[in-house]
């Protein structure tokens, strides 16, 4: 008997809940021993209808709050593409202020997604201190945020047209003030994330995606950039005022030499990422022209616009997690939207899962997914069905977690023996 | 690999695809203080050219960023819109491309394009689910979003007798908005 037909093929549904992660979604894994074989990937346990809502109940000015909740974290970029493809829509530029204080808003928030990522991963694999320490540093740039809309979370700073609340110069020092204190802690952040051996242990060479597989399964963002795919649209077909800023998308070549393709390298473009933000919002507020915010003062005139026009647009922006598209088809003498239809980054990224898991233990699971930044998760409750015996297990999130943070422990003290 | 601008792309497609190149337009728009172009190419085809025009594109550029299917039920036709964007990595050179097909709603039938482009499974699943759209050809027939004991033969972006207006609560006091007959 040869040592294959021994092994027994388990299969593995992590999810749909998992408390670590924001969105459910259900891994089926197929494993032999400890290493992932094939994976399904079983998504729509939170499909809510929002394109559905903003073509039968919703007017068009509505659905910009509706957009804004299509996610937690990416509220900003939502509305972004919507009223960006409303607009073409309907054939009415932005005032160029506008245009800059979109940008800004909209890099404030990459910084504090990209950071909420980083401590997501850091307690993914066991690393709490890192965790806490990453969250206390997103807190100023939340402060930040509040400080600049009002609100921490759903900003509703988008009107179609323009933006509801200017950015004055009285706040630029503000702002300034937040900006230095990110570049002043960058040192330490690159130095805990990119030097720590603990983090590049579990990081390097984990959840590979190699740049031919990234390109064939379209993947997007900071997922398609660390496998070595020039691909941003702010660099690409720029929007709003990245237009005219001269934007490079970020590969990990810049700072590490040949691209792998793995988790560490995630790290980096995401790090790397945080500091461009950082010089973005500042060429924003010196270049920042003055002028109005938009294009028509009253909601009445602009739904009474909207009703009249006829035409389609296409919104294009970079969410922290890759590419936000939005299409829009406006009917002569309609209320509501004839069409909408949104594309989430992760929608696509989904699609490289499988490649990222396969071959990977399942100790890596919560890290290698946790990677692609994935806007819906998993692992609250896995089942272990033991194909032979049909004999049915539980393994709970935390149990999951516990496995991750053993396979930590045990590597720190192979390397310390 | 050489970038054309939006004229010469459309021109290529007329050589390619002769007649059944149905329509094309070119719409531009300038951007923020320094005016530069944000462009989009809009595409017609019919169907037998269909898969003919997604090679052309993977001909324009190896590997063309297929954004998202958008589907429209229009009465008595289903129009879809394959969402691409070409030339990706340069700066200020991407393009979107949208390639328009309408299909009879008698005969709602797309041939799979994830042999050209693997990625394409999750939006093809979900136009076949939602839109009531046959993929033909596709690897992976399950349904993607709805979930399994959702009934069949109703389908939620469609504005006729197969939509989900059944389906819907009509809250107290409010009145039933659509009726089906």
């Amino acid at each position: 008997m040869t040592v294959d037909e021994t092994k027994t093929r388990y299969t593995i549904p992590v999810g749909p809940i998992h408390p670590a992660l924001k969105e459910p979604i259900r891994l089926d894994l197929s494993v032999d021993g400890e290493e992932i074989v094939d994976v399904d990937v079983v998504v729509g346990q939170v499909h809510r209808g929002i394109e559905w809502l903003g073509m039968n109940r919703n007017n068009p000015i509505q659905n910009i709050y509706l957009a804004e909740r299509v996610c937690g974290i990416c509220n900003i970029c939502h509305p972004f593409a919507y009223v960006m493809a409303v607009e073409q829509a309907m054939g009415i530029t932005p005032p160029e202020r506008a245009e800059y204080i979109r940008v800004i808003i909209a890099e404030m928030e990459r910084i504090h997604s990209h950071l909420l990522w980083a401590g997501v991963a850091a307690h993914e694999i066991g690393f709490d201190s890192v965790f806490y320490l990453v969250w206390r540093v997103r807190e100023e740039i939340m402060d930040l945020i509040e400080y600049v809309t009002g609100n921490r979370i759903t900003k509703a700073m988008f009107q179609i047209g323009g933006v509801r609340r200017d950015i004055t110069e009285e706040q630029f020092p503000r702002i300034r003030q937040s900006l230095d204190y990110y570049k002043s802690i960058f040192e330490q952040l690159r130095a805990v994330f990119l030097d720590d051996r603990t983090i590049r242990m579990r990081t390097r060479n984990v959840g590979i995606l190699s740049t031919e597989d990234a390109l064939k399964l379209l993947a997007v963002g900071p997922t398609g950039r660390a496998s070595g795919v020039l691909k941003d649209v702010r660099q690409d077909q720029p929007y709003g005022a990245y237009a005219d800023l001269d934007i490079k998308a970020i590969t990990p070549d810049m700072l590490t030499g040949p691209v792998v393709g793995d988790v560490y390298d995630r790290i980096i473009v995401r790090l790397l990422e945080v500091k461009q933000s950082i010089e973005i919002i500042e060429l924003c507020l010196e270049e920042m022209p003055s002028g109005p915010l938009l294009v028509e003062q009253k909601a009445a005139k602009l739904l009474n616009m909207l009703t009249k026009a006829e035409g389609e647009g296409i919104g294009r922006a970079e969410a922290p997690r890759g590419e936000v598209v939005h299409y829009v088809r406006l009917e002569a003498g309609r209320e509501t939207l004839s069409n909408w239809k949104i594309r989430a980054p992760t929608y696509v990224n989904l699609m490289a899962i499988p490649t990222i898991l396969k071959g990977g233990q399942i100790a890596d699971v919560p890290i290698a997914f946790a990677s692609i930044d994935p806007c819906m998760s998993c692992t609250n409750r896995a089942i272990v069905v033991d194909s032979k015996t049909k004999n049915t297990s539980l393994l709970s999130y935390r149990e999951l977690h516990e496995l991750s943070v053993e396979k930590t422990k045990r590597l720190e003290a192979e390397l310390d023996s | 690999m050489e970038i054309l601008s939006p004229e010469a792309i459309v021109e290529s497609f007329k050589g390619v695809l002769g007649d059944s190149l149905v329509d094309s337009r070119i719409y531009e728009r300038e951007v923020a203080v320094k005016k530069n172009l944000f462009r989009i190419i809009w595409i017609s085809v019919k169907r037998e050219a269909f898969r003919r025009a997604v090679e052309h594109i993977c001909e324009l550029q190896e590997y063309p960023h297929l954004a998202i299917i958008s589907s429209a039920d229009l009465g008595d036709r289903v129009e879809l819109i394959y969402h691409f964007t070409l030339y990706y990595g340069n700066h200020l050179q991407e393009l979107s491309l949208g390639l328009r097909v309408s299909l009879a709603k008698n005969d709602l039938k797309i041939p799979t394009i994830t042999d050209i482009i693997p990625g394409a499974l999750f939006t093809e699943r979900e136009t076949q689910e939602m839109m009531g759209v046959e993929v033909v050809g596709i690897p992976n027939n399950r349904r993607l979003f709805l979930p399994e004991d959702f009934p069949q033969g109703v389908y939620p972006w469609r504005t006729d007798e197969t939509g989900p207006q059944d389906m819907l609560r009509v809250l107290p006091g409010r009145q039933k908005k659509y009726d089906s007959g």
